[in-house]
């Protein structure tokens, strides 16, 4: 309702009757200006991810100072199941791969491909997710969970931390198939595409690292 | 169930039994009210809503950023006054009209507000104003972002304001310091507010980051190389790398004490393994390049302002920007020097004291810029010069008392002393507040057409330079006599007492200072008619902002502008008068074109109306509230995300009539 008053005030039209919001090649003037719009976007996007960077190195950094203060509780040895996690894994590794067929469909103007990788893709994250929550709830049941020392906080809150971006981007997955599935492939729905491409593999080399930090070297 | 439907909350919540709180809590309430009343018998609220709040317009947007702040100077003041008075009074026998637990609430309040809530957002206003304009942009690279962000800065500003009389604030100091902040020792709700409304604004001043980052690396107008953009522009550019990194550490540090205190983990505890000292060291990593946030576009304002009032190009501008970037990276790597006691050793105190000496070598370099600057300048003493030389007077004593503490030595001896206070006001004032103001002096006629009245404004500036230095002398002497901060009452043996009258005096003449910048604003829009900018120039500037109309159309340039030098405006005013040997200079008049613009929307005020429930909700333990207001955020943001028509085109006619409107307010 406030856009149409504006309008009106303002003595104006909307972008979207001069020139369709989801342009096609023809339209060179609205066209040069979602190619400018991706640029800033994904850039901005880029920035984003740089700064969850630090967020996710904060939390690493307090992994490493607590990480040996179990306070006579168990350490990662006794609690954590390494062909488990290797599953966990090749799962997310596997969905980084299948979200790139996905941007390849993208390219490639062919929805169908985007949308069944992307529900490929969100399988195999909400796998991942499930074997996480299962692992987290073992853990409390068995009475180890955040509460019990402070390596284990710091080991819930970092991992817990990573998976609760992972569920964000698997709610944005939703979100952005509807979005294609309405409009189709255009400058707007491949430039959304590509900021949560990004954030997915982002969140993938997050995880190597808690593989790596967290339950590889806490298994030597 | 029906017990629990509002958490915590219950009618002891209400501090009946503290009547400074309930005066101030009255007194909110009342001013609210009363502007409420104001804006429904002036028939305003459609045009606030249509024109302001639901505006992404950076210009409206940085307007509304400086009066929130403007409000919240006369709050962190009025707690200021409270200290001052009960330290002057409270000696001996006599124990002031605070009681302790009333008086550590203060403290902790003035800290937050002034760092979080007067100066962050006093300084994203003038950012938001001036950055796009000196630029050559019209607007921000992400204009709905630039609302949401300062919605969710709203949200922190209520709930502290909230806490007055719904429950209570920290008792902690301003940054919460564990295990006293942990529930244990502070199971009141006064952390939980501190935490959620930092959390929250913080959010907001980290999207803010992102969003000018953008803007300055992306949007500036063709020819504007990196080093032809103004110093303004730089610091700010400087100032958002520094929020982009150190912001995401405020988020982990808060959360993380949030989990102790609501979960149970063991972060910083005292027992099951916590360590304490892990959040004072994430607290300062943010904490002092936060410092270095604020002062870095205070030393662009100076710089602007110098150069403009002395008709003289900037002295040493590249030197200017290296200094700038300098101080951006050393910033990172001296957080350690906030507790030297801490005991890491004699040679990581070394490294640490080092680095903090060497940061005095770029601001060195600034203060001879700004001094060459003025030397053969034809320097006209506006208040905005007078706000500059107090700076440069008030800065170096600060930055020397500075570098005494960086001597890990004196610092043991002058830790957590009155002498430590009068060093960071000193700075603090004498840099970030001297600087927002003469920032805020000069750019006001460009943000709103007309001009701040020059004698009110001189009377303030004497009044807050000669209150400061009346309230802050007398706290380094009494921090070498001993006396350690936060003390609601001291011993008479002390000897500190007419110290601390004194610098109560101080406070009164600052407030005088304070109240004559806000007559200073009230005459002036009474009298605005009077000291219009038809212009768009009213201090013979040199910088794109100047180029445009004061205020800009909301698309801020009819054209692009290009520029070729550090100084374009300056140049299209050469060009202008030497039009008549070098015509070629003169740029030729082309059609209008449509412009782009983003539309209005009111989904960032939606957002910032359901942040508030959820901080409230998660302050007082209100689950069913938190889990719909987190609900509705996340329908907010998938209703904007589902929303394809965000932006139209300006006509050719309507840009017309703008532009001749424009330029008969100049022939006139």
């Amino acid at each position: 309702m406030s856009t149409q008053v504006l309008d009106n005030i303002n003595g104006v039209i909307p972008a979207s009757a001069v020139i369709p919001a989801q342009a096609g090649i023809h339209d060179h003037g609205h066209h040069d200006h979602e190619a400018e719009v991706t640029d800033k976007v994904v850039f901005g996007f880029w920035i984003y991810i740089m700064s969850d960077c630090i967020l996710f190195a904060s939390i690493f950094g307090a992994f490493a100072v607590l990480h040996n203060n179990t306070f006579g509780g168990p350490g990662p040895k006794e609690l954590f199941s390494m062909p488990y996690v290797l599953v966990e894994t090749f799962l997310l590794l596997t969905s980084s791969f299948t979200y790139g067929l996905a941007m390849l469909g993208a390219h490639k103007n062919a929805k169908t491909q985007v949308l069944f990788w992307l529900a490929i893709t969100f399988l195999l994250g909400l796998s991942f997710i499930c074997m996480e929550v299962n692992e987290f709830h073992k853990l409390i049941l068995e009475g180890n969970g955040p509460q019990r020392s402070a390596f284990l906080s710091s080991f819930f809150t970092l991992v817990g931390t990573h998976g609760l971006h992972v569920t964000c981007g698997l709610i944005w997955m939703v979100l952005l198939m509807f979005q294609v599935g309405k409009h189709g492939i255009g400058a707007i729905t491949t430039r959304k595409l590509t900021c949560l491409s990004l954030f997915w593999h982002f969140l993938d080399i997050v995880w190597i690292f808690v593989f790596t930090v967290v339950y590889l070297m806490g298994a030597v | 169930m029906f017990d629990h439907i509002l958490g915590k909350l219950d009618l002891s919540a209400i501090p009946f039994s503290e009547p400074p709180a309930m005066i101030a809590g009255g007194g909110m309430i009342f001013g609210a009210i009363a502007v409420m009343l104001l804006v429904t018998y002036l028939g305003k609220w459609k045009w606030l809503w249509s024109e302001w709040l639901t505006s992404v317009d950076h210009k409206k947007i940085g307007i509304m950023y400086i009066i929130v702040a403007i409000v919240m100077l006369l709050r962190g003041f009025a707690d200021a006054m409270l200290m001052r008075a009960q330290q002057a009074v409270s000696v001996g026998s006599a124990h002031g009209f605070l009681p302790p637990s009333h008086y550590d609430q203060i403290f902790t309040a003035h800290g937050v507000i002034m760092i979080f809530f007067m100066a962050m957002p006093f300084m994203v206003g003038l950012m938001n104003i001036v950055v796009p304009l000196q630029i050559g942009a019209r607007d921000v690279a992400f204009p709905f972002l630039n609302s949401v962000s300062f919605w969710l800065f709203v949200i922190g500003v209520v709930l502290v304001m909230l806490s007055l009389i719904v429950g209570e604030f920290g008792r902690t100091g301003w940054l919460a310091y564990p295990p006293l902040s942990e529930r244990q020792f502070s199971p009141g709700v006064g952390v939980d507010y501190y935490l959620w409304s930092l959390q929250i604004s913080g959010i907001g001043t980290l999207l803010t980051g992102i969003n000018f980052f953008v803007t300055i690396l992306k949007m500036r107008c063709p020819g504007m190389t990196l080093m032809r953009m103004p110093i303004f522009t730089w610091t700010a550019l400087c100032t958002n790398i520094l929020i982009i990194i150190a912001f995401p550490i405020l988020t982990v540090t808060l959360g993380m004490l949030a989990l102790d205190r609501y979960l149970d983990f063991h972060f910083f505890s005292n027992s099951f393994g916590g360590n304490q000292m892990l959040y004072v060291n994430l607290i300062w990593a943010w904490g002092h390049p936060e410092v270095y946030i604020l002062v870095l576009p205070a030393f662009g304002i100076f710089s602007e302002v110098v150069s403009t009032y002395c008709q003289k190009r900037l002295f040493g501008y590249a030197t200017m920007v290296y200094a700038t970037a300098c101080i951006t990276v050393l910033s990172f790597i001296v957080w350690l020097h906030h507790f030297f006691t801490m005991g890491a050793g004699a040679n990581v105190n070394a490294f640490f004291g080092i680095a903090t000496m060497i940061i005095s070598v770029p601001t060195g370099v600034k203060i001879f810029n700004w001094l060459f600057t003025m030397y053969r300048g034809r320097v006209h003493f506006s208040a905005p010069m007078y706000w500059t030389l107090g700076f440069i007077v008030t800065f170096s004593i600060g930055g020397m008392t500075g570098v005494l503490l960086a001597v890990p030595g004196a610092d043991f001896l002058l830790h957590n002393s009155l002498f430590l206070i009068a060093h960071f006001h000193n700075v603090i004032i004498g840099g970030v507040v001297f600087g927002y103001i003469a920032g805020f002096t000069y750019w006001f006629p460009k943000a709103t057409g007309f001009k701040l009245n020059e004698f009110l404004g001189k009377s303030s500036f004497w009044c807050w330079l000669v209150g400061f230095y009346v309230a802050f002398i007398p706290l380094y002497i009494l921090g070498f006599m001993g006396a350690t901060r936060r003390l609601s009452h001291y011993d008479a043996s002390t000897g500190w007492h007419p110290y601390f009258v004194i610098a109560g005096v101080g406070a009164l003449i600052i407030a005088a200072g304070i109240g004559f910048m806000v007559l200073q604003i009230g005459v002036s829009i009474l009298k605005r008619k009077q000291n219009m900018d038809t212009t768009g120039d009213p201090w013979n500037g040199r910088t794109l902002e100047w180029d445009t109309a004061s205020p800009p159309p909301f698309y801020n340039f009819a054209f692009i502008p290009h520029v070729h030098s550090v100084e374009p405006h300056w140049d299209h005013k050469q060009a202008q008068l030497h039009a008549a040997e070098h015509p070629e200079n003169i740029e030729p008049k082309r059609p209008y074109e449509p412009i782009h613009m983003p539309k209005n929307t009111g989904v960032g005020v939606m957002i910032g109306i359901f942040g508030f429930f959820l901080g409230f909700a998660l302050i007082w333990d209100i689950w069913w509230l938190v889990i719909a207001s987190g609900v509705a955020i996340f329908i907010s943001v998938a209703y904007r995300s589902f929303d394809y028509d965000i932006d139209y085109y300006v006509t050719v006619e309507e840009i017309e009539k703008i532009e001749n409107e424009i330029s008969s307010r100049v022939k006139a």
